[in-house]
């Protein structure tokens, strides 16, 4: 039996899809994803929702409004599909040995998911082995007409299933991180060897400043696609109001949490007029370096490995605007990402298959 | 001290889509409360935009009928504002990158002819509508407007009175109609305008204190609303009775006064940015040269090219060039009759009697031009009698049938069947001797008794001339 999970940002008719939050506590959609259409047409069963962390934007789940996410989610599943805004799934499948593809993005479709930050975030792949990650890929990739930020349909098939690059070169990303994290880099660094794959290090340079603009980007976005939310049309709404504005503002502000709260108010102040071209506009810039850069590395290089995250649990304290530095770079450009053994890989746009070849060495998975 | 009104406008135009902006619901106006919805455009999470592309054609279209420079490259914004009628709390707009900029309107009043300065044209959608429910004292929301396209013109402040701001509007409203870009109803919302307001000292360079009135949608309101403001801002200026202040104004009509909605102090902050999930629009030189190509001819040439060319007169030609689709009908009409003169007595006439039963107006007419030139020359070739053509024609209002056919099917030929004729006639006199009688005593209106009779009796399919030859004929055997 071939299941698989959703988690509580990819909308379903069957069951609430709460995005973590108080707001949408018991809001259910009238239209599935487009990517839950594709598992089930493919004889997929869909196991359950997962928890997610309010609007996915947190560590690992723990904003979450009815407690702390499942942090080994998949049970007996055969894999789930997490969307990826903040990093989120990735630091999950790292600090729990799970496999998790970030695909490039445009080439699974968005249809059908919450919307937080547009430009960036993405249906990603989490399962226990290389393989069955890869499967259930090839199953949601695809054009969808409804997602008009799509590539063609030959280029997000041939991304994951095409004929593959064999990987000759891996460069990894000098980055901060502790002791534990150091281990799972050089065992994989150890693997590659093993396996005849040249590797070499680089500076992070802007890759490591790339989440400062992120932050800006997300937050922005997030603050306009939740305004939605506004307790008038669906979803919570306060008791306690007598004004249009109060019923505004204290439907958000009961519903809403913390994190949330206070990405919508840097995200506002990022587009306010008085700052859009000092911060909004100077992180579209940057986006723009960090992709250049990345078009460099891989002029060079087949693929690169840094750190998904800083550490492999974490305490009270720890900021997701601060430890997505991992998990940024790959956001902002868009470029897939595979997270194996604990490490972090990624590669040039449509190279999803090729780094899943690469997680397989890693993983000492057979074909 | 003289002063001068500076007058700029924001004019909204819904375009005559058959579906909304971002998705495929109805863009039609009315229909039930909450008829034309989707998830989409009441603000559902989960759905993407996917721009309509008859929404860039016409948004181009408008930007060339008013002399505008295109951007080949446009892009859509989002604009963020909580209000009930705006579901996703986001009206998706263009802010940086508009369709079109810097064009020119040139229009013509009692002091002659003056060029208005366009600014932009931006696309974008319309929000719902709130209805207030005084029986249950709720407030309801109808989202069938919302996502509804719109194009915003926006002008220079080049507009100087009332009278040339009537005159803008109605230019507007022409070359918009003709291009099809919208039906322009001001009494439907489909055209509704913002008045930017300010006056100054005249010869001064220095603007005044501005203030915006919103959603102005008749041209005598619009003419009275611009007549107190300019009244109120100079006695504000010279006798100090108010302090002005820029601020967006409500017009109240019926009590003939402007009332402050919100200064610029209260204003939100819209917070533009791109919107990623619409890939900017590039306009190829295909696609544009593609619209180029099909555009109408201006109204003021088409009438010049009538009445020059085709020989109308100055008022016919006036009349066809007042709706591009008697325009349409009239020059698809006159490729098969030949006779401009027939086609356009046919459209002006007996055209606009059936459209005014109707109760419709002239741009929507649906007959088929070349339908209507086969039934002139049916006509024109004594084939088919005018009372009948005149059948034919509201037959042409409904479907579109060749009227040879049908006139064929229908027994609507004239006859050449002079034996028929005779006996009809014979009949006639035979029925009527007293009528026959009169006749012979010099009283014309009784053959046109008899004549009318035989008519009827022929089912209208004779050439009336020969009826009445024939008619005379046997009388005076009589």
């Amino acid at each position: 039996m071939k299941n698989v999970y959703l988690d509580q940002m990819i909308l379903t008719t069957c069951c609430p899809t709460n995005a973590g939050s108080k707001m949408l506590e018991s809001y259910v959609s009238l239209f599935n994803a487009t990517v839950v259409e594709k598992l089930t047409a493919a004889g997929y069963e869909i196991a359950g929702k997962l928890p997610v962390g309010e609007f996915a934007i947190d560590l690992v789940g723990e904003t979450c409004f009815h407690g702390k996410a499942d942090a080994s989610p998949l049970r007996d599943a055969m894999g789930g599909l997490s969307f990826d805004v903040n990093g989120a799934p990735r630091r999950v499948a790292a600090q729990n040995d799970l496999v998790f593809a970030k695909p490039t993005y445009g080439i699974v479709s968005r249809f059908g998911t919450i919307p937080v930050a547009c430009s960036g975030e993405c249906v990603g792949v989490t399962a226990k082995t290389v393989a069955d990650c890869r499967e259930i890929l090839s199953t949601i990739v695809g054009k969808d007409e409804r997602d008009g930020t799509m590539h063609a349909d030959d280029v997000c098939q041939k991304s994951v299933n095409g004929c593959q690059k064999s990987v000759k070169r891996v460069a990894v990303i000098q980055m901060e991180a502790d002791d534990q994290v150091r281990a799972h880099l050089e065992a994989a660094k150890t693997e590659m060897a093993a396996n005849g794959i040249e590797i070499c290090e680089i500076d992070a340079g802007v890759i490591g400043a790339a989440y400062a603009a992120w932050n800006m980007l997300m937050c922005a976005e997030l603050c306009n696609n939740v305004s939605r939310y506004d307790g008038i049309k669906y979803g919570y709404r306060t008791k306690n109001y007598k004004t249009l504005d109060e019923l505004y503002t204290n439907s958000r502000t009961e519903a809403f949490g913390l994190t949330l709260k206070s990405a919508i108010l840097y995200g506002s102040d990022v587009l306010s007029t008085k700052n859009y071209m000092a911060k909004y506009d100077k992180a579209l810039r940057v986006r723009r370096v960090v992709v250049e850069a990345f078009a460099d590395i891989f002029a060079k290089v087949d693929a690169v490995m840094l750190p998904a995250c800083s550490k492999m649990s974490y305490t009270e304290g720890d900021s997701p605007f601060v430890e997505n530095k991992f998990t940024a770079p790959a956001s902002i450009t868009g470029l897939p990402a595979v997270v194996i053994k604990g490490v972090q890989l990624m590669g040039p746009a449509f190279s999803d298959g090729t780094l899943l070849d690469l997680a397989r060495v890693i993983a000492k998975e057979g074909k | 001290m003289k002063f001068e009104t500076v007058i700029g406008l924001e004019v909204h135009v819904e375009m005559a889509t058959k579906s909304k902006i971002f998705c495929s619901c109805s863009a039609e106006f009315g229909g039930e409360q909450n008829d034309h919805v989707c998830p989409a455009c009441c603000g559902m999470p989960g759905m993407l935009p996917i721009v309509n592309k008859n929404v860039v054609n016409l948004g181009m279209t408008a930007g060339m009928m008013l002399n505008c420079h295109i951007n080949r490259t446009t892009t859509f914004d989002k604009k963020s504002y909580y209000y009930p009628d705006l579901p996703a709390a986001y009206q998706t707009t263009q802010w940086f990158a508009p369709i079109a900029v810097n064009g020119t309107v040139e229009i013509e009043t009692t002091k002659g002819k003056k060029a208005i300065r366009i600014k932009q044209i931006h696309m974008e959608e319309d929000a719902g509508k709130l209805v207030h429910d005084d029986w249950t004292d709720t407030t309801l929301v109808d989202f069938n407007r919302t996502s509804v396209p719109l194009i915003e013109i926006v002008s220079q402040p080049d507009l100087s009175s009332a009278e040339e701001v009537v005159a803008y509007l109605e230019r507007l409203r022409s070359l918009l109609r003709f291009a099809k870009v919208s039906d322009c109803r001001m009494e439907q919302g489909s055209m509704r305008c913002d008045v930017n307001l300010s006056v100054r000292p005249e010869g001064s360079q220095v603007l005044g204190v501005r203030t915006e009135m919103k959603n102005m949608n008749s041209l005598s309101a619009i003419v009275r609303a611009i007549e107190y403001e300019t009244a109120r801002h100079i006695d504000a200026i010279e006798n100090g009775t108010e302090e002005l202040v820029q601020e967006t104004r409500r017009w109240d009509d019926v009590k003939g006064k402007s009332l402050a909605m919100r200064s610029k102090e209260t204003a939100g902050d819209y917070r533009y940015f791109p919107d990623p999930n619409v890939m900017p629009i590039v306009i190829d030189d295909n696609w544009y040269n593609g619209i180029k190509n099909s555009l109408p001819e201006f109204p003021e040439v088409k009438k010049a090219r009538y009445t020059a060319e085709l020989g109308l007169s100055d008022y016919d030609a006036g009349i066809l060039t007042d709706s591009r689709a008697l325009c349409d009908c009239f020059e698809a009409a006159l490729t098969v009759c030949g006779s401009a003169k027939e086609a356009a007595n046919w459209l002006i006439s007996d055209c606009m009697n059936v459209l005014n039963k109707k109760q419709l107006t002239a741009d929507q007419l649906t007959v088929n031009g070349k339908a209507l030139g086969q039934l002139i020359k049916l006509v024109t070739d004594g084939k088919v009698g005018r009372g009948n053509a005149k059948k034919i024609l509201e037959v042409l209002f409904e479907t579109d049938v060749d009227p040879a056919v049908y006139a064929e099917e229908n027994g609507l030929i004239v006859s050449n069947d002079t034996g028929l004729i005779e006996t009809v006639i014979k009949e006639a006199i035979a029925a009527d001797p007293k009528a026959v009688a009169d006749f012979k005593g010099g009283k014309e209106k009784a053959l046109m008794a008899l004549f009318g009779k035989c008519m009827k009796q022929l089912k209208g399919n004779c050439d009336p001339q020969v009826l009445r030859a024939l008619l005379i004929d046997e009388i005076n055997k009589a």
